[in-house]
């Protein structure tokens, strides 16, 4: 392709890198523009639940350094048990907009962590609609590239996790993913130490931001076993792969989090497993050329059956004795979907940990969905080592893809780089004529990509011969595709508005004559828990709610969404789902002074504790089958309800409870009865609720988040201050003599009797 | 079999002393006093135990990381493998091992701990 030679070409080129870089330019733009309708709609807030702690954790690094950070104990989550957060924590995303921070300091323009923090993802996102270009064009050409790193900047797949204060992991996470599978690409390509050094990088960048680096730790090895299978293994493969297998493995320990995993669990254990064959198959390479083929095959057939039998024979051996963890929990419910929700569920109670419906695949991804097996064909079709890679990262991202939502995320980037190639080979193969056919330049608005292909691809013998297509025909499907395109983007801008830019600590509706309406109660409640409780107060509630009260309230809280610790959430779900007496039993086991809860019963909001409290009830069942049944739950004919047929524990456990109190003295709408529920749609069971060991302390506006109180013990019977003392006589009874239990003063110590007995 | 096998190691044997550079001998030198350096890690481990893990680990990793890196520097300045790095210059493949071992170390020096 450089070969470009004399002045036209030379003035091609220049073009060629304007437009690309107007073109990269203009995505990160669209990107990054497309990414704050939050930001225009509310404010700069982050959003949800996660975010929240990534917030507090990078604002406790900025203000306390680093080392603090990695040294930091929180002694305000998991009450009683603390949260050691320098070692429990991905710190790239931290570290990341720290050093933004720390430079935007040093050239005097000061910004609030906050801002950065917010801006943060969208900000990568460009980033990461770059290292798709590098990628792309690696694996097949710069236009190609170009489709891609569009597709990418405002794909909703992408979008969802990245916009304007969604300040989480994922957010840097992909840009990680894209650039280290370009850099291996390249170094596979090239066979160069350098590039599979900075590969090995990028891995640890990688590794420090997101959980799933496990899954370039497993696509890599797994390339290179294809490339093996299939008779593509060259000098390459092995300088890249076995450079940055061992750079990478030990730059991941350097990851506090990570520690030895990568030497002592069995996710690492495929790249070890594949290191030590490229060993042998390299060792194999190095003798086929000196010896005659029979001795060959008689001295490594049988040496690589035997060495691969020890292998599999030695790993069990340190499964079995102790040395490597097996496969977690986590790996297995990838496998078996159903496997979840029988033994962790509290993975299965994660709305992103749901299998995928076939809706969300097109409302993450639309056209490409539909365009990138056109992709992978043409990678089939004309496949070379790199390109198996795409094919490979393809297909299992796309089984991943079914099994959870969340993990569309890592699909996306395939999707979008496939469909780049789908869309640009058939532009190049639409679009070639146009120099030849005037007729069709009228479909060349948006596709300035194609420009790129020609240089260095066209070959007019070959293509006039295998393309006998009318110039209709081809008008035709080039202005198709470029609708699709623009129904492509109209789709994407219109899921990021409507779907992805929700903070969920603001709620919005629409009132009765179009206006906005901004329900605020989230903060409100968290304000008020700021203001008015004591600083060391103890906030209990659902796990969801931890990290917001820990970021927005300052208050220490039982449990969060670091679910790390299993039976100390299922304490707190024995608490929701317990009747009063036996509940506050527990919180006074575990010190809480307050209790939240989220009531959507007023406005209908569905992501309610009522709606989630089935989840605590088997959670807590999990831990303590004994007190909690799931079925006592349930109405007569096996429902789950808390309305007229709901069964008397449901009525009488805390959750209800606290969601209801007082509920029936209001009315939701002009024409509905008392204690109509919203959210639910009917009448709840018991209107008249009453509480003895707990008192409402807040209520919001919208009622969406109600604060309880812990009530002191009831105070021991009265007894007068006369009664208290014994009048002293000045006469003792001698020990020995003395009978037993019988006073020598009765009546001037009844009121002390009833307490000693 | 096992006669079979001696025949073919001493055959690679001859062939190694015959054909193979200078350079590349050398090369193999380091590679191989690499090899038994780890090889007396491993042994000291099974023996005494990996206490302190990370020490361990990063001089285990260290050995076998550069003996990885020397086999990539090998393989890139044979001349037998031209056709395959052809843009990597022996000059080139010796800065790339630098830089990836100039990494490898510095890693390695903040794990020992």
């Amino acid at each position: 392709m450089k070969e470009s030679v004399g002045l036209g070409k030379n003035s091609q080129l220049g073009l060629t890198t304007l437009l690309t870089f107007a073109i990269l330019a203009l995505a990160w733009f669209v990107g990054f523009a497309s990414r704050l309708f939050a930001i225009v709609r509310f404010e700069s807030i982050i959003h949800e639940f996660d975010p929240w702690f990534n917030y507090r954790a990078t604002h406790h690094m900025v203000q306390n350094g680093f080392y603090n950070f990695l040294n930091w104990f929180d002694e305000r989550a998991w009450y009683p048990l603390g949260r050691i957060v320098g070692g429990t924590v991905y710190p790239g995303l931290m570290v990341t907009s720290g050093l933004i921070h720390w430079i935007l300091d040093g050239l005097n323009f000061h910004v609030h962590i906050r801002e950065i923090c917010v801006f943060l993802a969208p900000t990568f996102s460009g980033l990461t609609a770059i290292a798709t270009y590098f990628l792309t064009k690696e694996l097949w050409s710069p236009g190609a590239g170009l489709f891609a790193a569009c597709f990418i900047a405002i794909t909703p797949g992408y979008t969802s996790r990245s916009v304007a204060g969604s300040y989480d992991n994922e957010g840097i996470a992909i840009f990680a993913l894209q650039f280290t599978y370009f850099l291996w690409v390249k170094s596979l390509k090239t066979g160069s130490v350098t590039w599979a050094a900075l590969c090995a990088l990028s891995y640890f960048y990688m590794v420090s931001a997101w959980g799933g680096y496990v899954f370039i730790i497993n696509l890599i090895p797994l390339h290179a076993l294809a490339l093996i299978i299939m008779g593509r293994y060259s000098s390459r493969l092995f300088v890249s792969y076995t450079t940055f297998y061992c750079l990478a493995t030990i730059l991941s320990m350097q990851i506090p989090f990570v520690g030895f995993q990568p030497v002592r669990t069995s996710e690492h254990m495929p790249a070890f497993g594949i290191f030590g064959l490229l060993q042998i198959v390299a060792a194999m390479h190095y003798a086929r050329t000196r010896i005659t083929r029979q001795q060959f095959l008689t001295l490594f057939v049988g040496g690589l059956t035997v060495v691969g039998g020890l292998a599999v024979v030695v790993y069990f051996a340190l499964v079995w004795g102790g040395y490597v963890a097996p496969f977690s929990g986590r790996f297995y419910s990838l496998w078996d979907t159903g496997y979840a929700k029988i033994h962790i569920p509290i993975i299965a109670s994660v709305s992103e940990h749901q299998p995928t419906t076939w809706v969300s695949f097109f409302f993450d991804l639309h056209i490409t969905a539909a365009v990138f097996p056109v992709g992978l064909w043409y990678c089939i079709k004309k496949v070379n080592d790199e390109r198996v890679f795409i094919i490979l990262y393809a297909v299992s991202a796309v089984y991943f893809a079914g099994v959870m939502v969340r993990l569309m995320l890592t699909l996306t980037p395939a999707v979008c780089v496939l469909s780049g190639i789908a869309f640009s080979y058939t532009y190049e193969k639409y679009l070639k004529d146009d120099e030849k056919v005037p007729g069709s330049t009228g479909s060349t608005k948006s596709g300035e990509p194609r420009t790129y292909d020609k240089p260095g691809k066209s070959k007019p013998s070959s293509s006039e011969s295998d393309d006998q297509v009318s110039v209709n025909v081809k008008t035709f499907v080039s202005v198709l595709l470029l609708i699709f395109l623009l129904m492509f983007v109209v789709h994407a801008t219109y899921v990021t508005s409507n779907a992805y830019s929700h903070p969920s600590v603001v709620l919005q509706t629409a009132s009765g004559n179009g206006d906005r309406l901004i329900m605020d109660d989230f903060r409100e409640a968290y304000h008020w828990l700021r203001e008015n409780t004591a600083d060391e107060a103890r906030v209990m509630s659902w796990w969801d709610y931890g990290y917001q009260i820990a970021g927005m309230a300052n208050r220490t809280t039982l449990v969060d969404n670091n679910t790390w610790n299993n039976s100390h959430i299922a304490l707190v779900g024995k608490a929701m789902s317990s009747n009063e007496s036996a509940a506050y039993e527990i919180m006074r086991a575990l010190d809480v002074d307050y209790i939240l809860v989220i009531f959507g019963g007023v406005i209908g909001y569905s992501g309610d504790d009522i709606n989630k409290f089935l989840w605590m009830v088997r959670i807590a069942q999990g831990e303590h089958p004994k007190d909690i049944r799931e079925e006592n739950y349930f109405t007569e004919s096996g429902e789950y309800s808390v309305g007229a047929q709901a069964s008397e524990i449901m009525l009488n456990c805390l959750m209800y409870k606290m969601s209801y109190y007082r509920f029936a003295e209001t009315r939701v709408g002009y024409n509905q009865p008392a204690g109509f529920d919203r959210t639910r749609g009917y009448v709840i069971g018991k209107k008249d609720v009453t509480l003895d060991y707990i008192e409402e302390a807040y209520t919001t506006e919208n009622w969406l988040v109600r604060i309880y109180k812990l009530k002191d013990l009831p105070n021991r019977p009265q007894i007068k201050p006369a009664d208290l003392t014994v009048p002293f006589r000045g006469k003792r009874v001698a020990k020995g003599k003395n009978k037993k239990g019988i006073l020598l003063q009765n009546e001037s110590v009844k009121g002390k009797k009833a307490e000693a007995v | 079999m096992s006669a079979q096998v001696v025949q073919v190691v001493q055959k690679l044997c001859d062939d190694y002393v015959k054909t193979t550079p200078q350079k590349l001998k050398i090369i193999d030198a380091y590679m191989t006093y690499i090899l038994f350096t780890g090889i007396i890690q491993f042994v000291y481990c099974l023996l005494v135990g990996t206490f302190p893990f990370n020490s361990f680990l990063s001089g285990f990793i260290s050995t076998v990381a550069s003996f990885v890196l020397a086999s990539c520097l090998r393989m890139q300045v044979n001349e037998e493998n031209r056709s395959e790095f052809s843009e990597i210059s022996p000059e080139r493949a010796f800065a790339d091992f630098i830089f990836a071992n100039l990494i490898l170390h510095l890693v390695v020096t903040n794990f020992l701990g």
